[in-house]
């Protein structure tokens, strides 16, 4: 099973803006990441839909500094 | 029948906030619950209402639901059915509480009692003035109503089936709903889940258009299985627009754009809206804005390469105005629109946000259809909630707010009418009938051995140009005529598409495939329907009958998938206790 697909799917959300960003984030950077990014972009999908677009909005970001480079990537998507 | 079975007292197609609402119910009355959703629960397209719910509480002004229930009738320019408008207005406060019970996050007055704020077409004393009527959670009521629901559910054990996607209806021979199939996308697994009662809870469709507010999810896919189930859709040709979503893209551009200076120019730069309203221009009401950009489009004068947008303009504010008055519309117009609207204009269009029909329902959520004379016959074991199903409470236009409080109101209704099915039924379940998976295998091998077939992505951006051009916001009758017909091209086309990636876990490409079987049977049946209902009502706005003609069109539309065939039932003009609000004039 490609890993990708599955990333793909969970990249579908409640709101629209989300899946334009995201999916945008896949065809542009989401196979050029190492392991452990892709592995921190997984655990952002996890969080809930109005924090993810706030982030790659650059209306606010996370409290955790690990994700700051996925949030970059997101923001120039 | 060669599918897996699994058994169900009730099984719930969708996981946003109506279905979890009808759930709960359910599983609080100790009933075996199957949520089905294409997503995690809480990503449903619930979460992107932010207006909040609307309730009489009376708790920042006096109020009540005979005020409410009339604004809802106006609303509805009188297609509303006047019984379910009553009965949605009186349950308001009650579903309202409720949710608080269950842990809601309102914002409070000081006293400690749920904040309520204005919202467009919120009046005391029928018309009188604004009321504070929408009860809210911030700017995220929509995420904490989904939040509050699911966790309520946990606590009820109900047992969800997350990113499985229901594809049919199953029905005996005597018409009675048995359950669905349904496709685990991890696996590829295609599975028959038994119920005794069956739920639709699946949403708008607002993919069908171009431009459209909606997620990617918003397929229709409740509206394609009752369609091609034999089950008629009511009113699909109405559908609310926002006059400025970004083009192409969907994203809302708020209207305080406007409100500030902003104004829409043409392809040769004309401000067109000087010609459509002298006095008020830009700052004209939604619909004469939206009427008006669509025939500036339809007659040749739209931007962009395909001359199919407007541009709004506001580069003349300059920086300062538009950091400081409109923040994050910069962000958006770059993101979204790729321009910096300080340089450049921003190519907008009107843009598709709520559907008002669907899937025919009784205000106790049973489905109902006409059979042997009777307009309402009940489909024994089938039940829809939500934005999919028409009650109808929103007629042919809804209230900002109204939406999250019929998901409330009848996601708990048709709860409670499940129990009493099920317990006068003495809750056995009724015996498959053999063929009872053919139709969905018969799909899905039709999808795998297809050669030389369509792509998905082509058939599907042609449905949502036609219906963009041909069935938008501003209709006109020659161009309706022609989406007619190049529609039933393209659904012949959709027939025959065709995936290349045959894997069976996480293929999204079947999945959409799937989904826009769904997205076309929504398409024809809003089409087939706007072309039809010659008057302008609502959300229906022809350019040939400017008028509403409640002498031959107060009626609901009924759109059938076999034969491709209309049908009308009459509104439900007499309310539950009270006296009819007769339809006058509707002014604001």
């Amino acid at each position: 099973m490609s890993e990708a697909d599955r990333v793909r799917w969970h990249c579908r959300r409640g709101l629209l803006e989300l899946d334009l960003i995201l999916a945008r984030f896949m065809d542009r950077h989401y196979e050029g990441l190492d392991a452990e990014a892709q592995a921190l972009f997984k655990e952002l999908l996890e969080r809930p839909d109005n924090d993810l677009l706030d982030w790659a909005l650059g209306r606010s970001a996370p409290a955790d500094r690990r994700y700051q480079h996925v949030v970059e990537l997101l923001r120039a998507s | 029948m060669q599918l897996p079975v699994r058994s169900f007292d009730a099984v719930i197609v969708g996981g946003g906030g109506s279905g979890l609402r009808t759930a709960l119910e359910l599983s609080q009355a100790e009933l075996k619950v199957a949520v089905l959703s294409k997503v995690f629960p809480t990503r449903s397209h619930t979460v992107a209402a932010q207006g909040g719910v609307a309730a009489s509480l009376g708790n920042v002004e006096e109020d009540n639901w005979h005020w409410h229930m009339y604004d809802t009738v106006k609303g509805s320019d009188y297609l509303g059915d006047q019984d379910a408008i009553e009965f949605m207005c009186r349950k308001a406060n009650e579903v309202v509480y409720e949710l608080e019970h269950f842990g809601m996050p309102f914002d409070r007055l000081p006293d400690g009692k749920i904040y309520q704020r204005p919202f467009g077409g919120q009046t005391r004393n029928y018309g009188e003035r604004m009321v504070p009527r929408s009860c809210a959670a911030a700017d995220r009521t929509g995420h904490a109503m989904l939040h509050t629901l699911y966790q309520a559910n946990l606590k009820a054990h109900t047992q969800f089936f997350i990113e499985w996607m229901a594809l049919e209806l199953v029905r005996g021979a005597d018409g009675t709903v048995l359950g669905v199939t349904a496709l685990e996308m991890e696996t590829g697994e295609v599975m028959m889940l038994q119920a005794k009662a069956t739920v639709l809870a699946t949403g708008g469709a607002g993919r069908i258009y171009a431009a459209s507010t909606n997620a990617f999810i918003n397929t229709g896919d409740g509206l394609g299985m009752a369609a091609r189930a034999g089950i008629p859709l009511e009113d699909m040709e109405f559908w609310q627009f926002h006059p400025t979503g970004v083009a192409g893209a969907g994203v809302l551009i708020t209207e305080g754009v406007r409100g500030e200076g902003g104004y829409l120019l043409n392809k040769d730069g004309e401000r067109f809206m000087e010609r459509y309203a002298p006095n008020a221009k830009d700052l004209a009401s939604r619909d004469v804005v939206s009427r008006a950009m669509a025939t500036e489009i339809k007659e040749g004068r739209g931007a962009g390469k395909e001359a199919d947008s407007i541009l709004l303009k506001l580069d003349h504010l300059g920086e300062e105005v538009i950091n400081k008055r409109l923040p994050g519309i910069r962000e958006i117009a770059r993101k979204f629109a790729n321009v910096d609207p300080v340089k450049d204009p921003i190519p907008v269009v009107p843009t598709c946000h709520y559907q008002m029909g669907g899937i025919p329902t009784n205000y106790n959520g049973q489905v109902v259809v006409p059979k042997d004379g009777d307009a309402e016959t009940v489909v024994e074991g089938l039940y829809a909630v939500g934005e999919c199903a028409c009650v109808s409470v929103h007629g042919a236009n809804r209230l900002g707010t109204n939406s999250l409080l019929d998901l409330l109101v009848f996601g708990k209704a048709a709860g409670e009418q499940v129990i009493r099915d099920l317990n006068e039924d003495g809750r056995l379940h009724k015996s498959l009938p053999k063929d009872a998976d053919a139709l969905t295998l018969q799909r899905l091998a039709r999808l795998d051995g297809q050669k030389n077939g369509e792509r998905v992505s082509d058939v599907g951006a042609e449905m949502r140009r036609i219906m963009q051009l041909h069935c938008g916001v501003f209709r006109f009758p020659e161009l309706l005529a022609e989406g007619v017909r190049k529609l039933k091209e393209v659904a012949g086309r959709a027939g025959r598409t065709e995936i290349k990636d045959k894997s069976k876990t996480f293929n999204t490409a079947r999945v959409e495939a799937l989904e826009l079987d769904n997205l076309i049977e929504t398409a024809v049946a809003s089409l087939v329907s706007a072309e039809a209902r010659k008057e302008s009502r609502g959300s229906h706005d022809r350019a040939d009958c400017p008028e509403r003609d409640d002498e031959k069109w107060l009626k609901h539309t009924l759109w059938y998938k076999d034969g491709d065939r209309l049908e009308y039932k009459p509104v439900h003009r007499k309310p539950l206790s009270v006296e009819p609000f007769e339809p006058k004039a509707r002014v604001y």
